[in-house]
């Protein structure tokens, strides 16, 4: 048993974190955020550059075939940086999906753009009454002999605004909640009927939702069989379930850090507040929470790209769970530690703490995943 | 990063499963799973089994007949003896003054008293407690004043966990008053039939007679009796404190009881169905489960850290207030998990040779008690308060 990462996934954790210090500092993130595109073109080129848009992919690609130990070591430094790239969007969900259930043709058109960061996907799998549940589609494809009329709505596409490619799920057949009869769709943003309404999101990215009006396709456009995508999502979903939980530990370990750092130099009665026993006992549920939650970003890369099986499904709605209330747990202690300041704009506590519980709300929250765990309970 | 145990290591588990199947008796098992009470002819008889093997002392080096086990094998030990419903083992003697005596104790000492513990001779409590003295520990006030050759102590033990077996008690005793309160103890080791030595129970709140108090009253203990130097005991009671919080998280024993309560929700039954299948209980199940999946990972990150030669640090303490919190909401769910059954507490039914009508389930009856008497687990090997102390000390620098 051992639970380091390998020389070659340490050089590219090193990697990422080098340059996320370099490029990434505080003021520069508020900077990235509030630009029209909403974070930094450069440093997104520079994740290109460097071949870590790659690194899921294949070595044809650029990449090296990283699995969900690589994923994560990215993951992980882009979240202590609380960098707002679409990286999970556009490298490990685009990616994933186009990858699982592209033809070669489709690889072939997007693959490469993704993985060296020239091409930008984004995801539409939920819709304003879905929730959380991924196979809760009402959006409608109908085929038009030649190809696909899309109508309906997709909610809250993470980097939708600026994607060059969207990968929309839409029904071919059966009912709002089956999970027979839904397919994925290749829509280009540009594609008349689109309709993109973008915000920002309260945790200093960008994203949209998605209006189709009408939209036309070409069969080309059909990602996979059709009406069989709903187990490529839960796949996919699943691999970006354990990418997120390690942008959540990485942003948990800053706002740990920050909080840690706050105790022992904030004076209070003459002393600094961390020799307060009521502030040192929360202190430690917060690391004990972080350590938690990292045993079971662990667990999650572990299966990540692991065939589909129902060991995988509850490993995965686990480490989404546990890193939900991690991550809210850290961050409303986290402010409640801090006191005022953790409440200010210009301090970067409360920009971690905004990130952690937005996590919380990607890909399932904590009750959606608990609530999947104790479906797939095991009688013993 | 490598998650899985080596073919060596599949190999021991192999073997320890073996051993097991052929020699852990059906009857202290069946006794272990169903939370019933274990004489001290069941543990004396284990004890036995696993000396023979050369399986009891497995914190010793060799040379005093221990066996080194990796962290690892250390690791599947405990899960699979939870899982087989081995029972606990009786830490006092083998694996708290055992590990003092090896580090500190003279030769005669080692040897007079390391095979008595292996051969199951001598059963050892520990005289740490006192009424005034509990998780601040430092501040106990039995004296033992030096007369000649020997030490005459005075003052009371107390929580002295199955003291009502032991013929021997290792003691934290105050040997200088003079001094700053943690330079003044000196470790004893005290034969239980000495005049002056009375052992009154302590009934806890399920009725049980589990812990005692300890009465010293010019008790004449000689002086080779004593561990290491004089006044310094604290040194060695802290070294034992050490042995004392690894595994206190109870990993394997929460496996083994999530596994039961499961069982249990399985066939208990509400709105015709069972619990199981309840959304809300099933959640709370599931919420457990999962706590004690990361809480399990996190217990191989340490033994993983162990076996690559890192120490067991403050690590530990972290893990005990999981590990305590998780086997609680256990034990509070097997509760729950009987619903009204829980009300009445029929002692017969406790009895593993019990052969009348159960009144609801046959694992109903010790439930609640057990419920009750696992709250010491918050409290007990340094309460998770003090562990809390100790992890804001050690690893936050607070």
């Amino acid at each position: 048993m051992d639970f380091r990462l390998n020389e070659e996934q340490q050089m590219l954790q090193d990697t990422v974190a080098r340059l996320v210090r370099g490029e990434y500092s505080f003021e520069k993130r508020l900077e990235f955020s509030e630009s029209e595109l909403g974070f930094s073109e450069d440093f997104w080129k520079q994740l290109g550059e460097l071949g870590l848009t790659a690194v899921p992919f294949p070595e044809e690609l650029g990449g090296f075939g990283g699995g969900g130990v690589e994923v994560q070591s990215v993951m992980t430094e882009l979240g202590r940086g609380l960098c707002i790239e679409p990286y999970l969007q556009s490298v490990v969900l685009g990616g994933g999906l186009i990858s699982q259930a592209g033809n070669d043709a489709q690889k072939e058109q997007w693959l490469g753009g993704i993985a060296s960061g020239e091409v930008r996907a984004a995801v539409g799998l939920q819709e304003p009454q879905s929730f959380y549940d991924l196979n809760n589609v009402e959006t409608r494809a109908e085929n038009s002999g030649d190809g696909y009329v899309l109508n309906g709505r997709k909610a809250v596409v993470i980097g939708g605004h600026c994607a060059d490619v969207l990968v929309v799920s839409a029904r071919t057949s059966g009912d709002t909640r089956e999970a027979g009869g839904i397919s994925l769709f290749l829509v280009s943003p540009d594609a008349d009927g689109v309709e993109r309404r973008t915000y920002p999101t309260i945790d200093g990215a960008k994203g949209c939702d998605l209006v189709l009006n009408n939209v036309k396709v070409g069969t080309d456009a059909l990602l996979g069989e059709e009406g069989k995508a709903a187990d490529i999502i839960e796949y996919q979903t699943g691999r970006a379930i354990s990418g997120l939980c390690g942008e959540a530990v990485g942003a948990m370990e800053v706002a740990c850090d920050l909080t840690l750092d706050y105790l022992k130099q904030r004076k209070q009665f003459g002393v600094p507040i961390g020799k307060f026993q009521v502030l040192q006992h929360r202190m430690v549920d917060m690391m004990s929470e972080l350590e938690q939650a990292r045993s079971m970003a662990i667990l999650a890369a572990s299966v990540a790209d692991e065939p589909q099986s129902d060991e995988r499904r509850r490993i995965l709605a686990a480490a989404k769970n546990v890193i939900g209330r991690a991550g809210q747990f850290i961050s409303e202690k986290g402010i409640q530690s801090h006191g005022g300041i953790g409440m200010t704009w210009e301090y970067n506590f409360a920009h971690y703490a905004k990130r952690l519980v937005m996590i919380n709300h990607q890909l399932g929250d904590d009750d959606f995943h608990l609530e999947r765990y104790a479906a797939l309970l095991q009688a013993s | 990063m490598n998650m899985n145990y080596t073919a060596e290591e599949l190999a021991f588990r192999d073997e320890v499963r073996a051993f097991l199947d052929e020699k852990l008796p059906e009857d202290i098992a069946a006794k272990v799973k169903g939370f019933r009470r274990l004489s001290k002819e069941d543990h004396q008889r284990w004890q036995k089994i696993l000396s023979e093997k050369g399986w009891y002392a497995t914190h010793w080096p060799e040379e005093y007949g221990g066996v080194k086990w990796t962290p690892v094998q250390k690791h599947i030990w405990d899960d699979e003896s939870c899982r087989y419903g081995v029972p606990r083992s009786i830490p006092f003697g083998v694996n708290m003054v055992a590990p003092v005596i090896i580090k500190f104790g003279t030769e005669e000492q080692k040897q007079k008293y390391l095979p008595r513990i292996l051969s199951g001779e001598d059963w050892w409590c520990q005289g740490y407690s006192e009424p005034g003295a509990g998780s601040d520990l430092a501040s106990l006030k039995t004296r033992a004043v030096r007369e000649g050759d020997h030490y005459i102590v005075n003052g009371q033990k107390t929580w002295t966990t199955l003291g009502q077996h032991a013929n021997m008690i290792f003691c934290l005793v105050r040997t200088n008053t003079e001094v700053k309160a943690q330079e003044g103890i000196s470790f004893l080791l005290i034969d239980m039939n000495t005049p002056g030595i009375t052992v009154r129970p302590i009934i806890t709140l399920d009725g049980e007679h589990e812990v005692n108090e300890v009465f010293f009253e010019d008790v004449k203990v000689p002086v080779e009796n004593l561990v290491g130097e004089e006044d310094k005991g604290w040194t060695y009671a802290k070294y034992l404190l050490t042995y004392e919080r690894t595994g206190l998280a109870g990993i394997g024993i929460s496996k083994a009881a999530l596994s039961h309560l499961k069982e249990l929700a399985g066939r208990r039954l509400k709105n015709g169905r069972p619990l199981i299948e309840d959304p809300s209980f099933s959640q709370r199940i599931a919420q457990v489960e999962i706590d004690l999946t990361a809480a399990a990972i996190s217990n191989l990150r340490i033994i993983a850290s162990v076996e690559g030669g890192g120490v067991p640090g403050a690590e530990s303490s972290m893990l005990k207030v999981r590990g305590t919190e998780i086997r609680q909401t256990i034990n509070d769910l097997a509760r729950r998990a009987i619903g009204p059954y829980a009300i009445p507490f029929v002692e017969e039914e406790l009895d593993l040779d019990y052969d009348g009508e159960f009144l609801s389930d046959e694992n109903a009856a010790p439930l609640a008690a057990q419920y009750f008497n696992n709250r010491k687990l918050s409290i007990f090997g340094g309460s998770n308060e003090i562990q809390k102390n100790i992890v804001s000390k050690m690893i936050l620098g607070l």
